[in-house]
Order: structure tokens, then C-alpha cells, then sequence
């Protein structure tokens, strides 16, 4: 297609090319890469020394030593309950499913923050469940499984809603004909249903554990943001900056960023990686 | 394998998909189940490889009652209208499936299941195209790699869904002689599903014509296009 005159029907101008390419790097410059850069450069504002002396304190270390902790446990599970419920949904036909769809989506439409008074409200030691936890020493608000529960709630769609598309896309077809040679359920389930959809889970699962880490809202509201016990990364960092204690806020909030980006590494390394797999085994 | 059909009906909700039919293949035959869609022709093969549960009726192979069998007792080789082939695996390891599925005691050795697996590809006359996946193979050569992992778990019976719908004209003269050969060898009581009168007539000793739920006729091609039983028949056969 070397002769200008002649354009494909789906190809733009170049001058319509040139304002959609600047519209989106002006978009991400301004929304994405500035107050990335931003991050990084108040941190390390008054030098590295003081940013491995805030990182080294108690309440630092303590913050990004529970947040890995939540993530840890609470992305495996929704990993299990998101590959659950897509399985579900995608491979039966029952009534009320729409509702159950519905039901999956709405942690996107509910604040954090109410669903984190909803915790408060069912498990908290005002509430007949709460109580009786407290007493037997299973507390569940401002403590650790409350934030769990709330970090739970709202990354609970992620995989799902991952999976879900893919799944239905792909059919039953390919189980059916495992089923027909004489496979059993789970040999299904491991040996075609799950290499199928690996890559839309591992997605899932990314995004899902970026948004476990990050997550303020419920966090805030169920775990108390006691120091050094209940406060995660994100918590610390709005204490720490409503102190003005900046270059301390900075750095953890530098931390929280650059464990994104380790995860969007980790994403590209292993689509690099499985290149010609992805190629090989993509729908004609 | 004889397979009886008594009275099998099907019921999704309200619709009825298969009113109550009948019908007796014998051992060995190469039947078509012809008619247009929704006429309950892929139904009553998904029944026959237990993929659908009948609403009522029974299923009788070599006169035993079948119908409470599951889907892996059956063991009924099934060719899908798309093929269904793992898309993630190689053609190799999509036709060595069923035997590697088997339960230890019964599995074949790695050896052995590669020996059966290239056997097979000599057989569909694909003998080099073990290492590939399906996304590079051409629609005719798919249609036969699904045949081959189908035969690999030495089914008691083949049942086809469209198996030359997806095909263009001219490869789909070549794989009906195909399947032809592939029956007389083996011998399997087949069934295939279609909805192309020649295809059904050139290919089927017996061909059962459907519409809307129902068998409107049971005979050799050769009857049926001479003394079509009903005024549907008539119109379908001269289409």
C-alpha cells in the first residue's frame, strides 16, 4: 500500500492520525506519567537517606508487611471463587442467572466506603455475629480478617469479569468433546477449561492483586488504621500525609507504585515469553 | 453395535425438540440423520452420545438399556460440527486424549499410545502433521484430525454432527469418500447429522429424514427419493 492516492477504507488521514496519537499521549503524559514521575521525584526529594530511613521505621515496614499479607490471601481465593462463579455462569444454563451476573458487578457500583460500613455493621461488636466473635477471640473488624473480608468484596469481580467474556466466547464445545473421550469433570476442567482461559485468569489475577494493594476506601473504614497493626500502605500513606510528613508519604506511596509496575513487568515478561503459544493457540 | 431407538423425547422448557420417535440401526450400518434445523436431528445424536438426557424414552445398544449411561460409559467417538479440537494442544496430543484420560489401569503405556496415535494419522493420511496445532491446519485437515481422536478411544459407535458443513465444495467430495472408507474398515455402526439430500443419499445405506421434532421417513436413499412417504419429504429430496 506504497501509493498514497490509494487508502484502505479503515485507514485515517494522517492528519486525523497525528491528533488521535497526541490526544493519547497528552492524555496518558498528563493523567499516567506525571504524576507517576511526581511520585518518585518528591520522595526522593531530600535524598535516598532519608527514603531507606522512613522505609526502615516500624510503621512503614509494618504497613507493607500487611498488604502483602492481604494480597497473599486475598487474591488466591477470589483466583478460586472468580474461576468458580465464570464456570458457573458460562457452562449451565439456570434461572436467574442475570441476577447472579448482576450480583458479581456490584462491587463496581458500591462505594468502598459503604462497603466497608456494611463490614462494620454485620461483624462489628455492635452486631449479634460480632459479639459473639469478640468474645471467642476471632475479632473480625479493626483487625486483620475485616480488611481481608473488605479488600475481598471489592476486588471480587476482577475475575470474573475476566473470565467471563472469554469463556463464553469459547463455548462448551471443546469440554464436551473431552467429556465424549471419556474424561471426568476435573481432568476437563485442568486439561482443557483451564489452559483456555489461562491467560484471561492471569490478567485477572494482576488486576485484581494491583487493586488489593491499592485499595483505601473499605480498608479505611474496617481496619481502624491502627499503626504498626491495622493500617496497610495505602492508610499509612493519607496518615502520613495529613500529618505533612511528605517525603515519608511519598516514599510509601513510591513503594505502592513501583509494586504495580513489578506486576505489569511480570505481565509483559510472560506474554513475551509465550509469544508464539499465544499466536499458536489463538481462535482462527 | 445395533442401536434402538424407543420412543426418546425431548423437552427444552416449553418447546418440544423431539416428539417421541423410534428407530432401529443395525450393527455396522452408515446411517444420515437428514433434515433442515430444528429438526431435531443434532438432538436426538447428542442423545444417542449421551450429551442430552432424554425427557422420555429409552436408548438400547445391542439390545442392553443405555440411556442412563454417562456420556464417558458410552463411549461413543463424536466428531462436533466446529470440531472442538484443543485448540491448546498439538494435533498429536488432541488424538492421543482419550487413551491419556483413561484410568491407570486401563491406560496404555506412553509408547504404545504414540504407537496408536501415529496409526492414526496414517490412517487419515496425515502422517506429518503430529507436531502442529490446529489454528495451521486447513479446514478438511481438522475435520480429519477431529475423526482420528474420535476412532483413538476405539468407540463403540461414530457419531458425526455436520461433519462437512464447515468445508467448501470440493473438499468435501474427497472426505465423504473419506468417511466411506473409514466406516468399511472399521466396521462402526455410524451416524452423521445433515442437512444436504445428496450428501445424506450418496454417503448413507439408511437415511432417516426429520422435521420439526418428528421421523418423517426411515429407508434406503434409493426408496426414498423413489416413493418419498410425505408431502415434506417430497419437497425436501427436490430441493
Amino acid at each position: 500500500m506504497s501509493d498514497a492516492t490509494f487508502r484502505p477504507a479503515t485507514e485515517e488521514t494522517p492528519l486525523t492520525r497525528r491528533i488521535l496519537i497526541g490526544l493519547a499521549v497528552a492524555g496518558l503524559g498528563v493523567l499516567v506519567f506525571a504524576p507517576l514521575i511526581a511520585v518518585f521525584v518528591e520522595a526522593l526529594r531530600d535524598g535516598v537517606i532519608v527514603v531507606v530511613e522512613s522505609l526502615g521505621s516500624r510503621d512503614a515496614w509494618s504497613a507493607i508487611k500487611l498488604t502483602l499479607t492481604i494480597a497473599a490471601i486475598s487474591v488466591p481465593l477470589n483466583a478460586i471463587f472468580g474461576v468458580s462463579a465464570a464456570w458457573f455462569i458460562t457452562k449451565f444454563d439456570f434461572r436467574g442467572k442475570a441476577f447472579l451476573i448482576t450480583l458479581i458487578d456490584l462491587p463496581f457500583s458500591v462505594s468502598p466506603v459503604v462497603a466497608g460500613l456494611c463490614i462494620v455493621l454485620t461483624f462489628g461488636a455492635n452486631s449479634a455475629i460480632g459479639a459473639w466473635l469478640v468474645d471467642n477471640g476471632y475479632p473480625i473488624v479493626f483487625a486483620m480478617p475485616g480488611i481481608i473480608l473488605a479488600t475481598m468484596f471489592v476486588t471480587f469481580p476482577f475475575v470474573a469479569r475476566e473470565l467471563i467474556p472469554v469463556m463464553i466466547e469459547q463455548g462448551r464445545a471443546e469440554e464436551e468433546a473431552a467429556l465424549t473421550l471419556g474424561a471426568g469433570g476435573w481432568r476437563v476442567f485442568r486439561t482443557v477449561t483451564l489452559p483456555n482461559i489461562r491467560w484471561a485468569l492471569l490478567y485477572g489475577v494482576l488486576l485484581c492483586n494491583a487493586r488489593a494493594m491499592g485499595e483505601f476506601g473499605a480498608v479505611a473504614v474496617v481496619s481502624g488504621k491502627i499503626r504498626g497493626e491495622t493500617a496497610t500502605i495505602p492508610t499509612t500513606i493519607e496518615m502520613l500525609y495529613q500529618e505533612y510528613l511528605s517525603v515519608a508519604a511519598f516514599t510509601l506511596a513510591a513503594v505502592l507504585a513501583l509494586l504495580a509496575l513489578v506486576t505489569l513487568v511480570l505481565k509483559t515478561l510472560l506474554e513475551l515469553r509465550h509469544a508464539d503459544q499465544l499466536a499458536a493457540t489463538h481462535r482462527p | 453395535m445395533h442401536i434402538e431407538i424407543d420412543e426418546i423425547s425431548k423437552q427444552f422448557g416449553t418447546t418440544a425438540a423431539l416428539h417421541p420417535v423410534s428407530l432401529a440401526i443395525p450393527s455396522g450400518a452408515l446411517v444420515a440423520l437428514l433434515g433442515p434445523s430444528g429438526s431435531g436431528k443434532t438432538t436426538l445424536l447428542r442423545i444417542l452420545g449421551g450429551l442430552e438426557y432424554p425427557t422420555s424414552g429409552r436408548v438400547l445398544f445391542d439390545g442392553q438399556d443405555a440411556t442412563g449411561l454417562t456420556v464417558q460409559e458410552r463411549r461413543a467417538g463424536f466428531v462436533f460440527q466446529s470440531y472442538a479440537l484443543f485448540r491448546h494442544m498439538t494435533v498429536f496430543d488432541n488424538i492421543g486424549y482419550g487413551l491419556n484420560a483413561r484410568p491407570r489401569a486401563t491406560r496404555p503405556q506412553k509408547a504404545e499410545i504414540a504407537r496408536r496415535v501415529t496409526k492414526l494419522l496414517d490412517l487419515i493420511q496425515l502422517p506429518d502433521i503430529g507436531a502442529r496445532y490446529p489454528s495451521q491446519l486447513s479446514g478438511g485437515q481438522r475435520q480429519r484430525v477431529a475423526l482420528a481422536r474420535a476412532l483413538a478411544i476405539e468407540p463403540r459407535m461414530l457419531l458425526l454432527d455436520e461433519p462437512f458443513g464447515a468445508l467448501d465444495a470440493k473438499v468435501r467430495k474427497e472426505l465423504r469418500q473419506g468417511l466411506r472408507d473409514i466406516h468399511d474398515t472399521t466396521g462402526l455402526t455410524t451416524v452423521f447429522v445433515t442437512h444436504d439430500q445428496d450428501e445424506a443419499m450418496e454417503l448413507a445405506d439408511l437415511v432417516v429424514v426429520m422435521s420439526m421434532g418428528r421421523i418423517e421417513q426411515i429407508g434406503k436413499p434409493g426408496d426414498i427419493r423413489a416413493r418419498p412417504a410425505t408431502a415434506f419429504v417430497r419437497d425436501f429430496i427436490s430441493a
